[in-house]
């Protein structure tokens, strides 16, 4: 190895802003560091199994045109020559979005990248593949049986989380800084939780949606996962903006957290969300450990109807999934995974009566949630139920009662996402014990009071997200 | 029908002809697991008392 490729190679292993502030400096060429991580997903996926595409060639000429673009003195974008990759649900130009199916393989090459995918080239990004994750997005697990369980860095018998569950165990595992996944009822920040890194799951129809497989298009958010909140934010800005393939996306002006992050958390008013987020064992333990850190360990806030909320959005997702994939389910269902397969045949046949409650429900509780806000600026809730289950595993017991895994799992986020909440996930390592997320919930449009907090518990020690083998956190 | 037993049996022989499915007997119970999952969820949400100004949440922006 060259002192050169050695230089690369060490900052390739760092996080997506150091990688773009030395891509910038000059102190490492964009190619370089593509290779380097090239060199790391070969060498580190095999065991891991998160990408189920790697675009090496694409990753080669992106990051070439960075270093033209640099050499010829213009400014090659704040996040020059950072290696990422995105959940195989998002297009990716002259590639078959799968979106975790075996069905979808038969679909021809996307046209166009998706629009987050497009706006993170446009920053001076290097997209080195696609990820592993649940069939259709339907799942917290990603055990999908096509192509294989996303292993989880700090525990290869264990689940990653889902349903981004290649787009949580790839950051976690050092392979890339920076991944994109979606979320519809907790897909980013299951998988945050479990894998012990940071996730950003923006306010619903906040970041275009273009070109990313729908699930359920009630509820379907993108965002970032990363091993910084710095870093998220970076991502996060980037991708900002409007999108006409996008009829959700709300068209928001602007409005760049990572400028942000350095006033701390210095006026937020925070309290820690009770009742059905009471949470138990490491659950409760990492919220305490967030709360006491941030001064807020007796301040409780009852969410009203939580459960329930939980509920509609599980209806929601049942029918509006079930619905998407009628065709399929109609004329060749033995093709879809058996892990989602049962549920998307029951969500065909959810009473209407049903489902338009649970949409009038989410207006009930969208307002009561709203008046929360009146009192505080963010909330603090468990992100998962418990640390990584093994693969396989098909219950979990809480609080000694014992319940079906993978459902479950999804217990804390559902409510929250299902009124399309910005939440940042953040990574508590209790001491000889596996990670787990806490959810940093803002107001709607707020992401910058999430990533603020994230950014100070990260400063002062609380939330890390080190690379499992490397000793330290990136 | 929410708040006494739910015989998800009978309802998918009525309801999946509706859709146009044919449910394979080796999904069946996968799929009565599953819809009994749903309409205990659903009894959650059916329960709860919603004033008539409780819109559906969706905008439709034309």
């Amino acid at each position: 190895m060259t002192a050169r490729s050695a230089i690369g190679k060490d900052i390739a292993s760092g996080g997506a802003l150091a990688i773009a502030a030395a891509v910038r400096a000059g102190q490492a060429s964009a190619v370089q560091i593509a290779e380097a991580a090239l060199a790391r997903i070969e060498a580190d996926d095999p065991a891991l199994n998160s990408f189920t595409t790697v675009t090496a060639e694409r990753a080669l000429a992106e990051a070439r045109a960075v270093d033209a673009r640099r050499a010829q003195g213009y400014d090659p974008g704040p996040l020059a020559g950072v290696p990422y990759a995105v959940k195989n649900l998002f297009d990716i130009a002259g590639i078959t979005t799968v979106a975790g199916s075996k069905i979808d393989a038969e679909r021809p090459p996307a046209a166009a990248d998706a629009t987050a995918v497009r706006r993170l080239a446009e920053a001076g990004a290097v997209l080195v593949g696609a990820l592993n994750m649940d069939e259709y997005a339907y799942g917290f697990t990603t055990e999908n049986t096509h192509y294989g369980p996303a292993r989880n860095p700090h525990d290869r018998d264990r689940i990653a989380g889902g349903s981004s569950g290649g787009s949580g165990n790839a950051v976690a595992g050092g392979l890339v800084p920076l991944s994109l996944g979606s979320d519809t009822n907790g897909s980013i920040r299951v998988p945050a939780s479990l894998c012990g890194i940071f996730g950003l799951k923006p306010t619903y129809g906040r970041l275009g949606r273009g070109g990313a497989r729908p699930f359920v298009a009630s509820l379907d958010h993108v965002g970032p996962l990363a091993r910084s909140a710095a870093d998220l934010a970076a991502a996060y800005d980037a991708m900002q903006g409007p999108d006409p393939r996008d009829p959700a996306c709300a068209g928001r002006p602007v409005e760049p957290a990572l400028p942000q992050l350095a006033r701390g958390v210095d006026r937020l008013r925070i309290a820690v969300a009770g009742g059905h987020f009471a949470g138990a064992g490491e659950a409760a333990e990492a919220v305490a450990t967030v709360a006491q850190a941030l001064g807020v360990a007796t301040r409780t806030i009852e969410v009203p109807e939580a459960a329930r909320a939980r509920a509609a959005a599980f209806i929601i997702t049942a029918s509006e999934g079930g619905n998407l994939h009628l065709s399929d389910l109609r004329t060749r269902a033995a093709d879809f995974d058996s892990m989602t397969r049962d549920r998307f045949l029951a969500g065909t046949m959810v009473p209407a009566a049903w489902v338009i409650q649970a949409q009038r429900f989410r207006g009930w509780f969208r307002e009561r949630v709203l008046e929360l806000f009146r009192e505080v600026d963010v909330l603090l809730a468990p992100a998962t139920p418990c640390p990584a289950p093994r693969i396989g595993q098909e219950t979990i017991e809480i609080d000694g009662v014992e319940v079906p895994m993978r459902p479950y799992l999804g217990v804390y986020t559902q409510p929250l996402s299902f009124i399309g909440l910005p939440i940042v996930a953040v990574p508590v390592h209790l001491p000889g014990k596996l990670p787990i997320g806490v959810q940093v919930i803002a107001a709607p449009w707020r992401e910058a009071d999430g990533l603020r907090i994230a950014a100070a518990l990260e400063r002062d020690g609380v939330v890390t997200a080190p690379v499992p083998g490397n000793g330290t956190a990136a | 029908m929410t708040d006494r037993a739910f015989d998800a049996e009978a309802y998918v022989d009525a309801a999946a002809p509706l859709v146009g499915l044919t449910i394979d007997p080796a999904h069946r119970p996968g799929v009565l697991l599953n819809l009994e999952r749903i309409a205990a969820m659903a009894a959650l949400v059916m329960d709860f008392p919603l004033p008539d100004e409780a819109e559906p949440a969706p905008v439709f922006r034309p």
